[in-house]
């Protein structure tokens, strides 16, 4: 009997799948040594931000008591809003339980943030537990000012062709059903965005095409006419995609307007009232996503942290737009939605935020400079159906910075950007809040 | 997404479906390529009566695949909205069609192996 060319000894094959194994394993890059260190280290927050800076610092430091303070026992993964308000998961797709992602070394105090002293180097809780650090990592999220929306109360979410996905999971699939019902009866329905900064400002935009394709999808299209009110000259803060919205809302019959900021609705008679700069309007509607003004919460309004001359109705932590480290107080840093920086209010921004915030802590613990820069990348996987998103990045400077240029294009309406939202998207973060990506 | 390590696709994977069901199908596709690789061995060639027969569940693969993707997601046919739609919907067929191919010829070699 000849041998074949593909024939080989059992012993070269043996050898083969072992070097093959051993390749697997021994891929993982060496991790870095730890830094040792006794700095106590507080991060208000437990949310995104919070809970990947957690895990990144235990994962870099040694010795370092990090003291994470959060009364929220839910963990709410926000970017799955969207998904829910669609109709396409439950609401458990975005719920899991804030202790789950914590590390083990890391202790949790389950209380609110009520002061911050940033001169004292103390956190109060709402308790009155005082908290000492030596760093300080403001990480709170927002706040979502439902009062600012006058006749507006959470109760309503679901109700009188009310929806609001922004309020939690529950509220996303009440959304839903609302406009699961107004897409099947027809009518009048507004989507808006309020005129200050906002976390995810692809999200009314999603939720308008969303409700489109609905009605599309339902055959009622025909029945169904649908208005987009921004506070803003523009659709989306960065002028080329603001421009590609403003073509797909044309061809999909989305009629826009500009300049309009919601003041307050009256739920029995299904009226809208906005300002504009000619005064107020009133619009009939059958069904309204309402999302509110955001600002950062009260502890952190209340306290000398905010910027002193931009965006003082909101109240934005004053941080270095590169470094995220406080201007006036380099012990202290802000990620996330919390961070006064230009955009990026989203959970992207919170990935590339937090190494670099870290990598500025460590340094200084170590009496170095760091060189890590933040540019202000954010992505947006702005969905315009069910089964086509476009895979939207951009920087500070209005760039685009698509991940992978040439393959997939940020101003084309793509299915496999579809699958990155729908597939890629949750397991990132999770991976993320985990400190791994 | 400029650091795409290796480690960072590990762990997004792991998220996706879980840490044992990934490692699971990771040791599952790992124990089919080692038989494969075992039989054509054992055999001195590629059998090419049993690749025939295995080739005919390759549509069957394909097909499966990209509908287990297409129902997964909430997608379909109408939402390819440009070439690499195209190109990603061709690279999930032939995935499931490989996948089933070798898995085929695998557990006919093993169950019916040639005679010498």
């Amino acid at each position: 009997m000849t041998k074949s060319p593909l024939a080989a000894s059992r012993r070269a094959f043996l050898g083969l799948a072992a070097g093959g194994a051993a390749l697997t394993l021994g891929s993982a890059p060496a991790r870095a040594a730890r830094v040792k260190t006794s700095a106590r280290i507080v991060i208000l927050g437990a949310g995104a931000a919070g809970t990947a800076m957690a895990n990144r610092l235990v994962a870099s430091l040694e010795g370092a008591q990090i003291t994470l303070i959060d009364a929220r026992a839910e963990h709410l993964y926000q970017p799955g809003f969207t998904l829910i308000a669609a109709g396409l998961k439950p609401a458990a797709y975005s719920r899991s339980r804030t202790a789950d992602w914590l590390p083990r070394e890391a202790t949790l105090i389950a209380e609110a943030a009520a002061e911050i002293d940033p001169d004292a180097r103390q956190v109060t809780t709402d308790r009155g537990r005082k908290v000492p650090y030596d760093f300080l990592i403001v990480a709170t999220g927002l706040t979502l000012d439902w009062d600012a929306v006058q006749g507006f109360t959470p109760d309503l979410i679901g109700t009188n062709g009310i929806g609001a996905h922004y309020a939690g999971p529950a509220a996303a699939e009440a959304t839903y059903r609302a406009m699961d019902a107004f897409a099947e009866k027809g009518g009048v329905a507004l989507f808006g965005r309020p005129a200050t900064e906002m976390k995810c400002a692809g999200a009314p935009l999603k939720i308008a095409f969303l409700t489109e394709d609905h009605a599309t999808r339902k055959g009622t299209r025909g029945r169904v006419e649908i208005h987009y009110l921004a506070p803003q000259k523009a659709l989306f803060s960065v002028p080329i995609v603001a421009e590609k919205v403003r073509m797909l809302f044309d061809e999909r019959g989305i009629a826009a307007h500009y300049g309009h900021t919601l003041k307050s609705i009256d739920p029995g008679a299904r009226i809208a009232t906005y300002t504009t700069p000619e005064g107020e309007v009133q619009m009939g509607y059958d069904y309204i996503n309402v999302i509110p003004p955001m600002r950062a919460p009260a502890a952190v309004r209340n306290s000398p942290l905010p910027w002193a001359d931009k965006w003082t109705d909101q109240g934005w932590v004053e941080v270095d737009q590169k470094t995220l480290r406080h201007i006036r107080y380099p012990d202290i840093f802000a990620v996330g939605d919390v961070a006064g920086v230009p955009k990026g209010k989203t959970a992207a921004s919170v990935k590339w935020q937090v190494p670099v915030a870290q990598a500025h802590l460590i340094a200084t613990l170590q009496g170095r400079e760091a060189t890590e820069v933040y540019e202000g990348y954010t992505s947006c996987p702005l969905i315009t159906r069910v089964g086509r998103a476009m895979l939207v990045e951009f920087d500070y400077n209005n760039n685009l910075t698509p991940s992978f240029p040439g393959i997939i294009s940020p101003l084309e309406e793509l299915w496999i950007s579809w699958l990155m939202k729908e597939v890629a998207l949750k397991a990132t973060y999770n991976a993320m809040l985990r400190g791994k990506a | 997404m400029k650091e795409l390590t290796l480690e960072t696709l590990l762990a997004v994977f792991e998220e996706i479906y879980g840490f044992w069901l990934f490692w699971g199908m990771v040791a599952a596709a790992l124990v089919v390529t080692v038989l494969f690789v075992w039989v054509l061995i054992r055999d001195h060639k590629l059998e090419a009566r049993t690749l025939v027969q295995a080739e005919l569940f390759a549509p069957v693969g394909a097909v499966a695949a990209i509908v287990f993707v297409f129902f997964m997601t909430s997608s379909g046919l109408r939402d390819m909205g440009g070439p690499i739609d195209v190109m990603m919907l061709v690279g999930i067929g032939a995935a499931g069609a490989v996948g089933l191919t070798i898995l085929a010829y695998v557990a006919r070699a093993l169950v019916r192996p040639p005679r010498g």
